[in-house]
């Protein structure tokens, strides 16, 4: 059962965040190769030895930072090297507060490295190799927070905003050679993150999130707003016009 | 550690809450403050419960750390489920060896209760199968097996007293694969009931109870036989979930009678032999989420006695009780317990003794926890003993005297935890720390 010769793989680019987790498990249970990039080992080696015992084909950790292009190259050439269908679902991104940010500008590079320019310029280089091969699927995750800018966390909001339109061209590019780009748009999740935040509207759950993706992924759906509800809120949300928006606080 | 502040929760029979804050680590080595260690608080009353204090929710600690597929050692974290590892190995040839009623159980919670299931007359409770656990106690952490004697046992149905369980090692029991080959039979009367309990040497087995009937029908009900088989899986149907609370009538006397009468006939008198997934053999429950809200807003309770093998009378006359009070739920099961593994029990509260158990659930109301009491005391009387995972109601003073081990247990929580950091509502409320 797992050593199917022709069995997926999957590179998990932030692999120790709580979505990433559920979704590691949920590929490794179907017999999958998973990488697991991040940048922690320790918690990358544990991860690894949880996606092996749940039937994962083979789980492989390796170093990943967003903000350190150097470490990208290693995991591209490891991708290059698993035969069968390649996939790739991104999982980074920071959240520091709005008003630490306030406080602090130079959190600005950070965040919008974490959540947008790491993981477009990884997927920049992974593109040649998926699109060699004409098949898989990339899933990037972005965030209900970047489709409109909003007071409480709008430097986040934006660099999530910038890597759904950057997987909007990379799905038009891919689209044509058989590689498929999901980009979902969770609203608040249970994670890790989230913790400490008390109850936000419409939470949802990591296990959910990830059922919502291969649902997704099987109708080879192009935007996903998980829970549903976040589209038509998100689609109110951007028709309020600019002169009203700038005054309210949502 | 992040703590989500003045939560308000509770055990699983709602009767009983608390409000306190409540941190749920993604890592062990985040796991910085000394409070007791809650799962997915599948105990009824208040053993997961720490009003106005802390406690730590495990449920995110739950990686398989290490398998070996050839001889079914595993170790967990604690906070990763029973339903989990039986989904995940029953397909690979293993299960856990011992498996409760419900598959939300967390690995911490079924040794810290050191739950039993339907094979204890041949397999003994949860924590005969626990090869080692990693406790964590204040700023340190250690590893003990069966070797560290005492803190062995206090921590085997331990109530979390010896220190936070934060992983284990299980040795799994091979199985034929994930699918059980039950064999249904109804049991007319009280004395059948028993005598097919007594001869049953399946696998597994457990009776369902009708709690309403009385007269001659006073304890019938249908004895489940279960062997694990290979055969193909049926497409799984979607999980339902209780919206809202119930209205209060929705398990009354009429209702209920009406429906065990109904579940009684399910089964053809001739018996039947039939093909389950091992989730539906376990877990019935499971596929209806938040089913305790079946009973209401108030909640309820569950009364779990065990009495020795020579007291079935004395059983009989609380089923007697029961049932002419008319207060009981569908939810009711007899089994008989064997003497645990090896003739031995694991820890020194560990609840299973070798005789009969009966668990019966009552919606929370004044007649039923007046019921409950006389129940007590009529275990109490016959030499049994009560369950602490279902215990909402006692007193201090019974349940030590039902637990012969109770005064070592102490001394060694004492030294384990001298500060009392780990206490919860249920130990506070029974006063089991005091040391006399």
């Amino acid at each position: 059962m797992t050593d199917t010769p022709t069995h997926p793989t999957w590179i998990i680019l932030g692999a120790s965040s709580t979505i990433a987790k559920a979704f590691t498990r949920s590929v490794a249970e179907t017999g999958a190769h998973v990488i697991l990039a991040g940048r922690r080992m320790d918690d990358l080696n544990a991860s690894a030895a949880d996606a092996k015992a749940r039937g994962a084909a083979d789980a492989t950790p390796i170093i990943f930072d967003a903000r350190v292009p150097d470490t990208f190259q290693a995991i591209i050439d490891l991708a290059a090297a698993q035969s069968g269908t390649l996939n790739c679902a991104v999982f980074v991104g920071s959240m520091p507060a709005q008003d630490a940010i306030d406080a602090d500008p130079a959190l600005v590079d950070g965040t919008i490295a974490d959540s947008f320019t790491g993981p477009a310029r990884f997927l920049q280089m992974l593109a040649p190799v998926m699109m060699a091969r004409s098949c898989g699927s990339i899933v990037g995750v972005g965030s209900v927070a970047g489709d409109r800018g909003r007071v409480g966390n709008y430097v986040y909001g934006a660099a999530k905003a910038g890597f759904a339109t950057y997987l909007s061209g990379l799905r038009n590019h891919l689209g044509r050679h058989g590689v498929h780009v999901l980009t979902v748009k969770p609203g608040p999740v249970d994670t890790a993150m989230t913790q400490g935040l008390g109850q936000q509207p419409f939470m949802t759950t990591a296990d959910a999130v990830v059922a919502d993706i291969h649902e997704a992924l099987r109708k080879k759906r192009n935007t996903l707003y998980t829970r549903w509800i976040w589209w038509p809120v998100m689609t109110i949300i951007k028709l309020i016009p600019e002169p009203i928006f700038k005054k309210m606080s949502i | 550690m992040i703590w989500a502040k003045d939560q308000t929760y509770t055990g699983w029979g709602r009767a009983l809450s608390a409000t306190g804050d409540i941190a749920r680590p993604s890592e062990t080595a985040s796991i910085t403050a000394n409070a007791p260690a809650i799962g997915n608080r599948r105990s009824y009353g208040d053993a997961p419960l720490n009003g106005d204090g802390k406690a730590i929710d495990m449920t995110r600690l739950d990686r398989i750390d290490a398998f070996d597929c050839e001889t079914g050692l595993l170790t967990v974290q604690a906070g990763i489920t029973l339903g989990e590892l039986a989904r995940i190995f029953a397909p690979q040839g293993w299960l856990p060896g011992v498996m409760p009623g419900t598959g939300f159980a967390t690995v911490g919670g079924a040794i810290a209760m050191d739950v039993h299931g339907k094979n204890h007359h041949r397999a003994g409770s949860f924590c005969q199968h626990v090869k080692s656990i990693t406790l964590i106690q204040g700023d340190k952490t250690r590893k003990i097996t069966p070797k560290s004697a005492a803190l062995w046992k206090a921590t085997c149905g331990g109530l979390g007293q010896t220190g936070i369980i934060a992983q284990a090692t299980l040795q799994l029991t091979p199985t034929k694969g994930d699918m059980m080959l039950v064999t249904e039979q109804r049991a007319t009367n009280w004395d059948h009931h028993v005598a097919l309990l007594d001869g049953s040497d399946a696998q597994y087995t457990v009776g369902w109870i009708d709690a309403t009937a009385t007269g001659a029908a006073l304890g019938r009900g249908i004895i489940e036989e279960g062997e694990t088989c290979r055969g193909l899986r049926p497409t799984p149907r979607g999980t339902k979930k209780i919206p809202f609370n119930a209205p209060h009538w929705a398990l009354s006397g009429p209702i209920v009678k009406a429906f065990n009468a109904t579940y009684y006939r399910r089964v053809p008198k001739s018996g039947r032999t039939v093909v389950r997934t091992v989730q539906d053999f376990f877990f019935p429950l499971d596929k209806i989420h938040d089913w305790n809200k079946l009973y209401g807003k108030r909640g309820f309770h569950q009364f779990q006695c065990v009495v020795p093998l020579d007291q079935s009378h004395a059983l009989r006359d609380m089923m007697q009780t029961i049932a002419e009070s008319g207060l009981a739920s569908p939810l009711a099961v007899l089994k008989r317990m064997g003497p645990g593994l090896d003739g031995d029990r694991a820890g020194y509260m560990s609840f299973p003794m070798e005789g009969y158990t009966l668990a019966v659930d009552f919606p929370n109301r004044p007649a039923a926890r007046h019921l409950i009491a006389r129940l007590e005391s009529a275990t109490l009387a016959a030499g049994g003993r009560l369950y602490l995972a279902k215990d909402a109601l006692s007193t201090g003073t019974a349940i030590k005297s039902m637990y012969p081990d109770y005064p070592k247990w102490a001394r060694v929580a004492a030294k384990a935890d001298p500060d009392g950091a780990l206490q919860t509502d249920m130990t506070r409320r029974l006063d089991l720390r005091t040391q006399k």
